[in-house]
């Protein structure tokens, strides 16, 4: 356990130093975007619902799972759709582009 | 045991490649032009972890997963169709969802008892549903008042800080004691409880234009909950997607508070300095110089470089579509037409340019306040449209003025300079500003969507 630990402690903070640069570089224009696209992304939260869920390991643990699932889909199908639609009316001037 | 089993090393590597889908994705939205690869590298992450999660060779009933899916789905498009004015409190309403879901598997996690073998488990579980009950409630507090539903002024009481920080301690307190003593199940939902309290008093004290520092925040502890989250289950790619939008997050209030001039702690906390100073300075009513909407289109017809400075207010009076039509006539007549995009117009980041964007305003003509900046000077019209505490040059002269400091876009600059605006009412901060009383500057009296149309009437009819 405590090797997954530190495991999981290392790949936190790689991923946190990941964060940090890939977002720096993100442009302002698209800060919305950005942030309705990680909302969608963190709703990956669905899969240890999922799970579970499907163990069916109690009644309790079912509904609040069940509702879980509910929750985190509908940021994963809203979230994409909207990141998409807002990115689809960024239009340059330029014909290039 | 079910028959769709794969092995855990298959699921694990599709959790591999789901990540690095979800760092490109990310890595994709530096820009307008790979934006769109990014979202289709976040949608196919998605769709493959979530198909190698089914996969799970624990999972012995799929009835309530696809109950909760299609549930969820049908609930998720609807959200996703909603105006760009609507943006920020559906992505508020998106974070209390997020949050949810995290301290309801938490919740469910600790009574079904699977961490009470491990101090560590039992930590980063409290983690969990402390920050998601939290984020849950503030979340839903702050959709409420960009929705208009609760009021948006700051509620403030004597005592508040102390009150929340006596909350979030005894919260915190509990969670401490409960991983000491594991058997003391009852302090769980006392430490939800007072988590899911702490959000609400959190929020009421924040007006609206602090928003977008609030809304960017949220969701980085949405972000970081997730991430506690992956620490309980042992799922590295929750633990990745969470650094990654607790990040986002984190990054994005940095940018906010900086943009206005503020701590996160003064905009957290500090409520009771911040409006309160409308009071004084209504005595003397000064002289301004106004126009009407034929020689305000005269002006713009005679320039060579034209900024607007669109700001919130344009947005409520829903003016955006005639925004573009003064943009596609003026660019006809040959007029160099740019927006001056402040950062923290609108209720979040960048909320401006997607509603620029959806009126069909190309985003090249969208540009941020540090680089249009030194361009006022030899701009011929600043044209303000609903904004105004960020137009204020006592942010930069007035060492009094509660703005002092914030960084503004410097329209004073301009050879002439126009204002549209309902009335002399102050702005948010609930201060005057000294540019409307400049000799270079002229007031459209009116609501911005009839006067914008007004003037498009004029440069079409008479020419």
């Amino acid at each position: 356990m405590s090797e997954n630990l530190i495991d999981a402690l290392f790949i936190f903070m790689l991923a946190c130093f990941i964060g940090f640069e890939v977002i720096r570089h993100v442009s302002p224009l698209l800060h919305t975007p950005l942030m309705s696209l990680t909302n969608a992304l963190d709703a990956i939260a669905v899969v240890g619902a999922i799970v579970m869920v499907g163990e069916r390991k109690s009644t309790f643990a079912t509904v609040l799972g069940t509702i879980a699932i509910v929750a985190a889909t509908s940021n994963v199908v809203g979230g994409f759709f909207i990141t998409d639609r807002m990115l689809k009316m960024f239009k340059s001037s330029r014909p290039s582009e | 045991m079910n028959e769709l089993a794969a092995s855990p090393y298959v699921i694990e590597a599709v959790y591999l490649i789901a990540s690095a889908l979800f760092i490109l994705s990310l890595k994709w939205m530096s820009s307008p032009t790979t934006a769109r690869h990014g979202i289709l590298a976040g949608e196919i992450g998605m769709v493959l972890a979530i198909a190698g999660t089914l996969l799970h060779h624990g999972i012995v009933d799929y009835k309530w997963i696809a109950v909760g899916l299609v549930l969820g789905s049908g609930i998720g498009i609807p959200l996703g169709m909603v105006h760009m004015t609507a943006v920020p409190q559906r992505t508020a309403l998106s974070h209390a969802f997020g949050a949810l879901c995290v301290t309801l598997v938490g919740t469910a996690e600790f009574y079904l008892g699977t961490q009470n073998n491990s101090k560590f488990g039992l930590s980063v579980l409290s983690m969990e549903v402390i920050l998601g009950g939290l984020t849950f409630t503030g979340s839903l507090m702050a959709a409420g008042k960009l929705q208009e539903i609760l009021p948006q002024r700051p509620i403030t009481y004597k005592g508040q800080n102390f009150v929340n920080f006596l909350l979030m301690a005894v919260a915190i307190g509990s969670a401490v004691y409960l991983v000491l003593h594991p058997e003391a199940k009852q302090f769980f939902p006392l430490i939800v409880g007072l988590s899911l309290i702490f959000g609400i008093l959190l929020i009421i004290p924040i007006g609206g234009a602090d928003m977008p520092t609030v809304i960017s925040l949220l969701n980085g502890y949405a972000g970081l909950s997730a991430a506690a989250m992956g620490f309980v289950l042992q799922n590295k790619l929750l633990i990745i997607a969470g650094a990654l939008d607790g990040s986002s997050g984190l990054i994005l209030s940095v940018i906010m508070s900086k943009a206005m001039n503020r701590s996160f702690t003064n905009v957290l906390f500090g409520a009771f300095g911040q409006v309160q100073v409308a009071a004084a300075g209504g005595a003397e009513v000064k002289p301004v110089h106004s126009a009407t909407a034929e020689e305000a289109a005269a002006i713009l017809a005679a320039a060579n470089k034209v900024v607007i400075v669109p700001g919130y207010g344009m947005a409520v009076a829903q003016a955006q579509h005639k925004v573009r039509e003064l943009y596609d006539i003026l660019s006809k007549k040959g007029v160099e037409v740019r927006f001056a995009i402040h950062p923290v117009a609108g209720r979040m980041p960048g909320h401006m340019n997607v509603l620029l964007a959806e009126a069909d305003i190309p985003y090249d003509r969208l540009i941020e306040m540090d680089e249009i900046n030194g361009d006022f000077p030899q701009t011929d019209v600043a044209l303000v449209i609903g904004a105004n505490d960020v137009t204020n040059p006592a942010a930069r002269s007035d060492a009094s003025s509660p703005i002092y400091g914030m960084p503004i876009l410097d329209v004073d600059k301009a050879h002439t300079v126009m204002v549209i605006k309902r009335g002399m009412s102050p702005g948010f901060a609930g201060i005057d500003n000294p540019l409307y009383y400049l000799p270079n500057t002229l007031m459209l009296f009116g609501d911005a969507k009839q006067f914008v149309g007004a003037i498009v009437r004029e440069l079409s009819g008479g020419h």
